[in-house]
């Protein structure tokens, strides 16, 4: 199992959550972050320039089974690019294990629905 | 049985339904002013930070509440009692008084109120985000009962000023700037937010300009009582010309102000700033206040407009000249904008302006006006401040002021 954090632009997020339900990605988390980094957003309020270096995005955290992390990841990156500075970074993590709550499965069954499977 | 009505009975009725008129547009008036303060508390509130929000509205409301039981007490009195040295006006209290107004004192009363209590209000915008509650409402009391009733008195009282031929028709000097030179005092002597100047002037934008917008409207809407409410009289054709065009001269010195200030935004800063125009729209407002009444539509144009520019300039010019941090930019859009519009009736009065043949006299007096109601607000703002420094002091620790006036002074947050 892996998690894979993507902070991607706010208004990427919906297509990139199309993305990957097309390949079977349903379950994720996702929260407003903010950040630094290189991204520079000029602003002026009554006369004095500032900068607010504080970057707004949107950040997921999808935790998926080993076989599925390449097209997850691809999936990402095709959508959320746009080639200017500030499209954000995909982190994959390792997982220890998962459970789901409502059951006390463990392991990959907590992951997906039996039946739904791909 | 028969009625036989004769002149006299129809002349007292007509006499009375024009008090009665007379009455209504004053108290109609009035409660459109009275609308301006949560005008006031939408801008402030808007213009300043989410962590001090319940703390600018409590300002606001009380200053308020406490104003209008201050001028009630005593303070209205010394405004508009029997002349003293034509300097003051009689003490008397609880309102116990006759004051000989062709419309009912208690409608007076109230009228008056309110433009006190707009006074009182100006000030917390100029100190805000640090200042302690306590001292802000010893301060609202003090202006209310004697700063505001006293320099009020030399030009609504029959005072000095008046005497002179001095002109502020609704209270660009008496109201608006006494309340500017007051919070430019309380800004100086309570000092800037923390982190505000540090090298540079840091920008700490306003949590909320929707609020801020809402609340220039507010004001915009409530001004047309406040300029046209000062006629006192709404019978007979005089009266109504002179209303209609005080709506007038007042609807397009806003308009003129608030383009004014943001083309000068959008040619100084590259944008045409929202708060600046909103301000702009504010200092045209005031600006027109002292010569409604004397200047056309075209001088009021005029008259906003340079209050437009004045307040771009005024801004950046107190912000990061003078260093004074004046959230709100209460100090340029009341002081610098009624001070203009103060003088420029000398100028653009149909009524002994410069423009219209008047020669300077008009302006002479104006500018003494101003000086002189400046260096009274000033002064005494200045010893209450020292006093209150010296007491329960001016300023929240600065534990309080870097997370929020709202937990620590109130006990509750504007926002959960």
């Amino acid at each position: 199992m892996k998690k894979i954090e993507a902070i991607i632009r706010k208004t990427k997020f919906d297509e990139v959550k199309e993305a990957l339900n097309e390949v079977g990605i349903d379950f994720f988390s996702y929260w407003d972050v903010r950040g630094i980094g290189q991204a520079r957003q000029e602003r002026v309020y009554r006369g004095v320039v500032y900068d607010t270096s504080s970057i707004e995005r949107t950040k997921l955290s999808i935790i998926v089974r080993d076989k599925n992390v390449d097209k997850t990841v691809k999936a990402i990156l095709d959508t959320a690019r746009t080639g200017e500075i500030g499209d954000g970074k995909i982190f994959v993590v390792d997982i220890q294990q998962s459970y789901r709550i409502r059951t006390g499965e463990s392991g990959d069954e907590a992951l997906f629905i039996k039946g739904l499977e791909e | 049985m028969e009625q036989t009505l004769n002149i006299t009975d129809i002349a007292s009725a007509v006499h009375s339904n024009a008090t009665s008129l007379d009455t209504v547009w004053v108290l109609i008036a009035a409660t459109l002013v009275m609308f301006m303060q949560p005008g006031f508390a939408m801008v402030e509130a808007g213009f300043t930070r989410s962590k001090n929000t319940a703390n600018i509205l409590m300002k606001n409301l009380m200053d308020f509440s406490v104003g209008s039981l201050a001028f009630w007490l005593v303070g209205f009195s010394l405004m508009f009692g029997s002349d003293i040295g034509s300097f003051i006006g009689k003490p008397n209290l609880f309102f116990t008084a006759d004051y000989g107004n062709s419309i009912p004192d208690m409608a007076i009363l109230f009228f008056q109120t309110v433009f006190a209590a707009t006074a009182a209000t100006i000030v917390s915008g100029a100190v805000a985000e640090r200042t302690k509650f306590s001292t802000y409402l010893i301060f609202s009391v003090v202006i209310t009962l004697f700063i505001y009733p006293v320099s009020g008195h030399w030009v609504w009282g029959g005072g000095w000023l008046s005497e002179l031929g001095f002109h502020d028709f609704a209270g660009s000097t008496v109201v608006h700037s006494v309340g500017a030179w007051l919070g430019l005092v309380g800004a100086i002597m309570v000092g800037p937010r923390i982190g505000k100047y540090n090298g540079k002037s840091k920008a700490i934008p306003g949590h909320n300009l929707t609020f801020g917008a809402l609340g220039v409207f507010i004001l915009w809407f409530g001004w047309f009582g406040f300029n046209p409410g000062s006629q006192l009289a709404a019978a007979g054709s005089d009266n109504t010309h002179a209303i209609s065009l005080i709506f007038i001269t007042t609807n397009l010195a806003a308009a003129a102000g608030s383009l004014a200030s943001m083309l000068v935004s959008w040619g100084r800063y590259k944008f045409p700033s929202l708060s600046l125009t909103l301000n702009g729209a504010l200092a045209g407002l005031v600006a027109i206040t002292a010569g409604c009444d004397t200047v056309t539509p075209g001088g009021a144009v005029i008259i906003g407009a340079v209050a437009g520019v004045i307040l771009v300039f005024g801004v950046e010019f107190i912000d990061q000249k003078l260093r004074i941090d004046d959230p709100v930019g209460a100090v340029s859009v009341h002081g610098l904008g009624g001070a203009a519009g103060t003088l420029m009736v000398g100028l653009f009065s149909t009524n002994g302006g410069l423009f219209y043949g008047g020669g300077a006299h008009l302006l002479g007096v104006q500018a003494l006006g101003v000086l002189a109601v400046m260096a009274w607000a000033m002064g005494t703002g200045f010893i209450l401040f020292k006093i209150l420094k010296s007491t329960i002091g001016l300023r929240v620790s600065r534990r309080i002021e870097e997370e929020g006036l709202d937990i620590y002074e109130h006990g509750e947050s504007a926002y959960n």
